[in-house]
C-alpha cells in the first residue's frame, strides 16, 4: 500500500515522547487504538504542567505577589494560545471542565435570557441537532427544550452514516433558535459538511454550535473559515489533560448572553441584593478555574502546532484506510459509517458477527489492543443501526501501520477464539 | 475469564426465553455499556417456580444470567437469596476469594471476572434483574392468595 504522507513525518520520534507506548499490556506491547476516548501525552505537555506547578502556581486573577502574577499570566498566555490553535481570539476563549460543560453552559445561558432576548427559546422555538451527537450535544438540548417548551427536532442519518440533508430545510426552518451539531462523529467517523449546515441556519437566523471534540485533535480547524458561533472541544482528545475544555463564542456574542453559574470572578460589581457581570470570557468562569490544566492544554496545542496537524490528519488517513481496507478483507467483519476515507476521521466502528463487542474488546486486550466497545455516548446511533454496541478502534498521530496490522490479526485471533472462523 | 464453562452457557444458554405463567417481569438495562435483559419470575408457596429471561449482551452476562436460573429454580426465595447473595459475594471479591462449588456450581467459573471490575456489572446484570423481579413477587403474593 502506498503511503499517503508525501512530507516526512517521523512517527518513531513521536513515539518516544509518549512513555506510555513503550509499556506491555498482559505481556504484549501497548497497541493504544482508543484516542478517540481519550489520548496520551507527550513529556512536553507534562513538563509545562510541571514545571508551572513548582515554579509559578498561585490562584489567578486574584492577588498582587510575584507568583499570582506570574500564574495570571501563565493562565492567560494558554488562553491565547488555544484561542489561536482554533484561529479565534482570546476573550473568545472560555475555559470549562470538558466538552459536556461548554454544551451546558450555553444551554443554560440561553434558558436564562429573558424574553425579547435573542437567546431566548419557548414553545413555539426550535432546536436541531441531528442523530449522530454524542449524548453531551444532545441532552442538554433536551433538558433545555423541557424547561422552556422548545421543540427539539434532528436531522436523521443514511445508511452509510452520513447526514441525510434531504429534509435540512424542514429541520432548520424560521423557528429553529440553534443548530447543534457535531463536526466529525465520535462513532462513525463522519466529517460532516459544516459549510452547508451553517449556510442553512444563517439563512434562517439560527446560531450555530459545532461539536469538534473529534475534530479538532486531528485535523487543521478555523472557527472564523466554519463561520460558527460557538464551537466546542476538549483538551484530553489532543494530548493535554482531562479537566480543561474550551467554550469559544463568537466576539460580542458571549458578553450578550446571560452568565450560567454565578460565583467569584464572573462579576462587576456585587452588592447584597444584586450584581453585574463581567465581560466574557470571565463571565462564564465562575470560581477558581483549571488553572494548570490550561498552561498544560496550551502546550499540547504547541506540539500539536510543532508537528504539523496537516501531517498528522495525511498520516492518520493512511491509517484509516490500511484499517478500512483491512476490515473489509475480514469476513464477518463489518464497518460502522463511511466505508472509505473522504470525508472521515479517524475513528473506526465495527462489529464481528457472532462475537458480542465487549468480547470482541477483552479478548483484544489480551493481546495488549486497546480499543473502546460499547455506544461511545451515542447510543441513537447504535438503535439506527439496529446494533447494542459495536467496538471502535481511532488512530491518532503516534499510531503505526503496525498498530493497525496487529488489530487486524488480532480480530482474527478472536475470530478463531469464538468459533466464528 | 472465558472459562470452557462461561462459554458453555453462553452459547446454549439454559431456561432461556420468556415464558408464562410468570407474577413479575422486569427489565435492566447496564446504561455504560448497553446490554439488557429481561426476566420473568413466578413464586409459589415461597418457592422460585419458575425464571425465564430475555437479553442482549456480552458473554459475560448471557452466562451468568443461565447460571442463575439452574441456581435458583426450584429453591425456596430464602435459600436463592443466599446464594445470590454468595455470587454477589464472589464478584466483588477481586479474585480474592475461593468460591464454594456446592453453593454456586457452575457460578465458579465466574471467579475470573472478580478480578475484572469494568466486567463485573456484567456478571450481576441477570442477578440484580432476577432479585428485583423476586423481591416484587414475594411482595405481591399476600394479595394473590388471599384472592
Amino acid at each position: 500500500m502506498t503511503s499517503l504522507v508525501t512530507t516526512p513525518y517521523d512517527v518513531t520520534a513521536i513515539r518516544a515522547d509518549f512513555a506510555v507506548l513503550s509499556r506491555m499490556i498482559n505481556g504484549k506491547p501497548l497497541v493504544y487504538l482508543d484516542n478517540a476516548s481519550s489520548s496520551h501525552k507527550p513529556r512536553q505537555v507534562l513538563d509545562a504542567e510541571r514545571q508551572f506547578v513548582e515554579q509559578h502556581y498561585s490562584n489567578v486573577h486574584r492577588g498582587v505577589h510575584t507568583l499570582s502574577q506570574e500564574a495570571t499570566d501563565a493562565y492567560e498566555q494558554a488562553r491565547s494560545t488555544v484561542a489561536a490553535f482554533i484561529g479565534g481570539r482570546h476573550d473568545e476563549v472560555v475555559f470549562t471542565k470538558n466538552v459536556t460543560e461548554a454544551i451546558n453552559t450555553v444551554a443554560y445561558s440561553f434558558g436564562n435570557a429573558p424574553v425579547g432576548s435573542p437567546f431566548h427559546l419557548g414553545p413555539g422555538d426550535e432546536v436541531c441537532v441531528t442523530e449522530m451527537e454524542h449524548h453531551s450535544n444532545l441532552v442538554p438540548w433536551q433538558m433545555l427544550c423541557q424547561r422552556t417548551g422548545a421543540t427539539l427536532r434532528w436531522l436523521g442519518l443514511t445508511d452509510e452514516g452520513r447526514l441525510d440533508l434531504t429534509n435540512l430545510d424542514e429541520m432548520v426552518n424560521e423557528r429553529t433558535k440553534l443548530f447543534a451539531f457535531t463536526q466529525v462523529s465520535n462513532i462513525l467517523g463522519t466529517e460532516n459538511p459544516v459549510e452547508v449546515l451553517v449556510a442553512r441556519a444563517k439563512k434562517v437566523g439560527a446560531f450555530t454550535l459545532v461539536d469538534g471534540a473529534q475534530s479538532v485533535p486531528h485535523q487543521p480547524v478555523n472557527v472564523s473559515t466554519l463561520d460558527v458561533d460557538f464551537f466546542v472541544f476538549t483538551g484530553h482528545k489532543l494530548l493535554g489533560p482531562s479537566g480543561v475544555g474550551v467554550l469559544w463564542g463568537r466576539a460580542g456574542l458571549l458578553d450578550a448572553m446571560p452568565p450560567f453559574m454565578g460565583g467569584g470572578s464572573m462579576i462587576e460589581v456585587v452588592e447584597m441584593a444584586s450584581s453585574t457581570y463581567a465581560p466574557a470570557p470571565d463571565r462564564f468562569e465562575a470560581g477558581t478555574p483549571v488553572i494548570s490544566q490550561a498552561v498544560a492544554l496550551a502546550a499540547a496545542c504547541d506540539y500539536l502546532t510543532a508537528v504539523g496537524l496537516d501531517k498528522i490528519q495525511q498520516h492518520e488517513i493512511a491509517l484509516t484506510a490500511r484499517l478500512l481496507d483491512g476490515l473489509r478483507s475480514i469476513e464477518g467483519a463489518s464497518v460502522l459509517g463511511p466505508d472509505t476515507t473522504d470525508l472521515r476521521g479517524s475513528a473506526v466502528s465495527f462489529v464481528i458477527d457472532g462475537v458480542h463487542p465487549h468480547d470482541v474488546g477483552q479478548s483484544l486486550d489480551d493481546l495488549g489492543i486497546a480499543v473502546r466497545v460499547g455506544h461511545h455516548c451515542a447510543a441513537p446511533v447504535c438503535r439506527r443501526f439496529g446494533v447494542p454496541a459495536t467496538a471502535r478502534a481511532s488512530s491518532y498521530l503516534y499510531n503505526t501501520e503496525g498498530d493497525i496490522d496487529a488489530l487486524l490479526e488480532g480480530i482474527t485471533q478472536v475470530q478463531t477464539f469464538w468459533g466464528v472462523r | 475469564m472465558y472459562q470452557e464453562i462461561i462459554l458453555d452457557h453462553y452459547r446454549n444458554p439454559h431456561h432461556k426465553g420468556l415464558r408464562d405463567p410468570f407474577d413479575v417481569e422486569v427489565h435492566h438495562v447496564n446504561p455504560t455499556c448497553g446490554d439488557e435483559v429481561t426476566v420473568r419470575v413466578r413464586v409459589s408457596g415461597g418457592v422460585v417456580e419458575d425464571v425465564s429471561y430475555d437479553g442482549q449482551g456480552c458473554s459475560i452476562s448471557q452466562a451468568s444470567t443461565s447460571v442463575m436460573t439452574d441456581l435458583v429454580i426450584g429453591k425456596q426465595v430464602a435459600d436463592a437469596l443466599v446464594t445470590h447473595e454468595a455470587f454477589l459475594e464472589l464478584m466483588q471479591s477481586r479474585g480474592q476469594l475461593e468460591p464454594d462449588e456446592d453453593v454456586l456450581e457452575d457460578g465458579i467459573a465466574f471467579a475470573g471476572v472478580s478480578k475484572y471490575p469494568a466486567r463485573v456489572k456484567c456478571a450481576l446484570l441477570g442477578w440484580m434483574a432476577w432479585k428485583d423481579a423476586t423481591a416484587q413477587a414475594v411482595a405481591k403474593a399476600p394479595q394473590k392468595e388471599a384472592l
